[in-house]
């Protein structure tokens, strides 16, 4: 009932950039593969056209030997082979058993069967140990329990093959645990599994062998047993950790240049405090949903407050908006870069000044000027790409240099990252570690939020760690560990 | 330590050279230019008199009201807006400067200033529906599309009201002191075809050269992005339609001498005429791009065409609106892009 895939010279460019190279390996029936890589090595792209999401450019996909061509997942779904999506991708306004069935409904004549489809979805529902009401709306399922819907749901198509993305990335240890006997007994059923994720320790546990991809290409495989994490890491970056960040100078924590305490950002963040000094790289770690972006959109205005108060260089600010942030001297790069960061659609000109367009007005807008500010840009920041085309035309780093060039055009006291790193092949991921340094050694305070504990360790000077919309702890430089920041943030953290 | 950033080439690794911006023929751009002149030679060979002085000023001066409109209507598309009452705020604009200027015209005794007056009573009125319209959008919340559709029934219906169901009439001498707003005319071009004119140039410069047309642009291109790049969306949101007002109420100063009169059939489907010259006109409706010349040759060109049904008996003038129709949804039909 298990299926082998084969990889051979696999290359997808979209428009003109590459992010797979000619990628060649194999997945082997009835084992859990572990598929390694930083941000942007092209592992879900490479799983998207596993599961017909995608067509390659080049390349040939087999399964069981033949060569295939999906035109969409309901041919790689045909064949057993399903992608659980990061994002996960139910309707929320249709019941459970609806899902399940979207696009696969039972029929009778012209009519639907509601009655055997749910029947069907209960009993696949309880083999994934999900106890409830296939009548229920998925939108009243949090998130863990919309997990256990896709897996079900791709049981019942008979899946042969499950491709499991970031599954961990927001559900509590025992979730966790849950999961991972549940992939224990699908493993036991013959059902091959991908399982992508940035916890190393997760991989450890749970998978027979890593394969690790970078920039767009495979580099390695072996046994999960025989490799130690380090090793992991060190294979994923592609090279010693060690000359891929910049020096760690401790500034000398004075005044801090921004203060917050108590600040409540309803839903999203509770009584949250903390200083930031000139010179400091600040790290924010947590898990997705632990509420650090919605932190951060808070101090920006663009959610509510309910409490707290925020002083910059000693003065008490209230910020009802991103405009008043940056005249207050704070900027803040959003982790969604083609939803919030950029305009793709528009010319980097266009882009890079927006937030400064005042400066470029006498009174009418100067192209002149516009484009110095460009070319000042490009050679500061080595942003490779046509200055003409659109911002989409660039690949992911020099879209990222872009973007941080934007933010910083107001000449911010007070830069906030978010994701700074996210779709960033490791070249532009170094020259973006090294600019983070620089903008802090110039005397600014620069916050970077991230879910990549390699480069707050890496990065930071001292990092806080949310948990569930609080702050858990405020880990110093000498104490920065994947241990003890994984262990604050899921909260299993016990004072030694 | 590890020495500066060393920029790594990551653009493409087999060194080819990054892609020109294709020059090749852009239908947005040029195929309103190439439907307008194709109208001009049929216009030209099914009648003799299309081709005169006479008659372009004829079709430009009655091309200056929908033509102000749509240059600010231009600006709320582009935003990513929409505005559906203009043609009923047209007609409340006339009836109420109408009625202003009958009753200063007891109490003022310069004919000119009362018309001046009134004048100056159209652009503020309008100019307040536009910012009425943005604060209920922006801070309201509501959909643009419902806001305005509300107004539409609004403005026409108190029109309706104060004319008691008749026409609104201006006085006499009134008229006589108003006339050379539409009939005048300067170096041989009529009046209202100098202010489209002005109106045009002013819309191109503040949407390219200026701040806040490249605010609006962005907003319309993605709010989102706007949103966090410190872009004011509410207020730039705001003045869109509080400038689309202002063009109504000009396109309104202008319109009122030639009939002196406002009725509830002023300004009838002007919506439609307005949306239609900025979609023929190349301008995105879902925002994000556009441009002022081709707003201006899709109004021309619509005109252009019920010029052509008046002249000649292929089809009947009545079709006008029916034609427009067509037109818009053959224009987007062609401009329309591959999912």
């Amino acid at each position: 009932m298990s299926l082998h895939v084969a990889f051979d010279g696999i290359t997808k460019e979209f428009g003109p950039v590459r992010v797979l190279h000619g990628v060649s390996f194999d997945l082997h029936p009835g084992r859990v593969h572990g598929l390694l890589g930083e941000n942007g090595a092209g592992k879900s792209t490479l799983m998207k056209i596993l599961a017909g999401y995608h067509a390659p450019t080049a390349g040939t996909l087999r399964i069981d030997g033949e060569a295939v061509t999906f035109k969409s997942s309901r041919d790689a779904e045909k064949r057993g082979i399903v992608l659980i999506h990061q994002e996960l991708s139910l309707a929320d306004d249709l019941t459970v058993a609806q899902n399940m069935f979207l696009g696969h409904e039972i029929k009778r004549g012209w009519l639907l069967d509601d009655r055997a489809m749910r029947e069907q979805a209960a009993n696949a529902l309880h083999q994934v140990g999900f106890e409830r009401d296939p009548d229920t709306k998925v939108r009243d399922l949090i998130v863990a329990e919309k997990q256990l819907v896709e897996i079900a749901k791709a049981q019942l198509r008979n899946a042969r093959l499950l491709i499991m993305d970031e599954p961990t990335a927001s559900l509590t240890p025992s979730e966790c645990d849950r999961l991972f006997g549940l992939i224990d007994r699908l493993r036991q059923d013959g059902v091959t599994i991908v399982y992508i994720s940035h916890k190393l320790d997760e991989v450890e546990r749970i998978t027979d062998e890593v394969i690790v991809m970078r920039d767009g290409r495979f580099v390695a495989r072996a046994p999960t047993a025989e490799t130690p994490r380090q090793r992991m890491a060190t294979l994923m970056v592609g090279r010693d950790l060690t000359d891929m960040f910049p020096d760690k100078h401790m500034p000398a924590l004075g005044k801090p240049l921004m203060a917050v305490r108590g600040l409540t950002v309803p839903g999203w963040a509770e009584d949250v405090s903390f200083d930031l000094h000139p010179g400091e790289i600040l790290g924010f770690a947590g898990l997705v949903g632990a509420g650090r972006t919605e932190l951060f959109e808070g101090i920006l205005g663009l959610r509510p407050r309910s409490a707290g108060t925020i002083e910059i260089e000693g003065r008490p600010v209230s910020l009802r908006t991103p405009r008043e942030a940056m005249r207050n001297g704070l900027t803040y790069l959003s982790e969604d870069r083609k939803g919030k960061g950029l305009h793709v659609k528009m010319g980097l000109r266009d882009n890079l000044t927006l937030m400064t367009l005042r400066h470029h007005a006498q009174p009418l807008l100067s192209p002149a000027s516009e484009d110095r500010a460009l070319e000042h840009a490009v050679a500061s920041f080595g942003i490779r790409g046509n200055p003409q085309g659109t911002a989409a035309s660039l690949s992911g780093g020099n879209q990222q240099k872009l973007a941080i060039a934007k933010f910083l055009e107001p000449d911010p006291r007070v830069f906030v990252l978010d994701e700074p790193t996210r779709g960033v092949d490791v070249g532009a991921k170094r020259d973006i570690y090294f600019l983070i340094a620089k903008l802090a050694a110039e005397g600014r305070g620069v916050i970077v939020i991230s879910s990549e504990l390699i480069e707050l360790i890496g990065l930071c000077h001292r990092v806080i760690v949310m948990r569930g919309r609080r702050v858990t702890a405020t880990v110093p430089a000498d104490r920065l560990s994947e241990e003890e920041l994984i262990a604050h943030a899921i909260g299993t953290h016990t004072r030694h | 330590m590890p020495s500066a950033p060393t920029p790594v080439t990551d653009v493409r690794q087999d060194g080819a050279a990054p892609r020109k911006p294709s020059r090749r023929f852009d239908p947005r751009r040029f195929g309103p230019v190439v439907g307008l002149v194709l109208l001009l030679i049929v216009g030209t060979a099914l009648n003799p008199d299309f081709a005169t002085w006479d008659n372009l000023m004829n079709v430009l001066t009655r091309t200056a009201f929908i033509g102000i409109i749509s240059i600010g209507m231009c600006f709320v598309i582009i935003s990513g807006g929409i505005d559906l009452s203009v043609g009923s705020m047209a007609a409340l604009i006339a009836g109420g400067m109408i009625l202003l200027m009958n009753a200063l015209a007891a109490s003022v005794a310069s004919p000119v200033a009362v018309v001046g007056l009134g004048m100056l009573f159209a652009l503020l009125l309008g100019g307040g529906f536009g910012l009425a319209h943005g604060y209920l959008i922006t801070r309201g919340r509501i959909e643009p599309f419902i806001v305005t559709l509300g107004t539409l029934g609004i403005f026409r219906a108190v029109l309706t009201w104060l004319a008691d169901g008749g026409a609104i009439t201006l006085d006499n001498d009134l008229s006589e002191a108003y006339g050379p707003v539409y009939y005048g005319s300067l170096l041989g071009i009529p009046v209202p075809v100098w202010v489209f004119l002005a109106v045009s140039v002013a819309g191109a410069v503040l949407l390219n050269r200026t701040a806040f047309g490249r605010y609006v642009q962005a907003i319309g291109s993605n709010e989102q992005v706007a949103r966090f790049a410190a872009v004011d969306v509410d207020r730039v949101k705001l003045l869109t339609y509080g400038l689309l007002g202002v063009c109504v109420g000009i396109a309104t100063v202008l319109y009122v001498p030639r009939l002196g009169s406002a009725s509830p059939t002023t300004g009838l489907l002007w919506e439609l005429e307005a949306i239609a010259a900025v979609i023929v006109g190349g301008t995105s409706f879902k925002g994000g791009e556009g441009r002022i010349a081709g707003t201006v040759i899709g109004a021309v060109l619509l005109s252009v065409i019920s010029n052509i049904l008046n002249l000649t008996s292929i089809i009947s003038v009545y079709l006008n609106a029916a034609v427009q129709g067509c037109v818009i949804i053959a224009v987007a039909f062609l401009q329309r892009r591959r999912p």
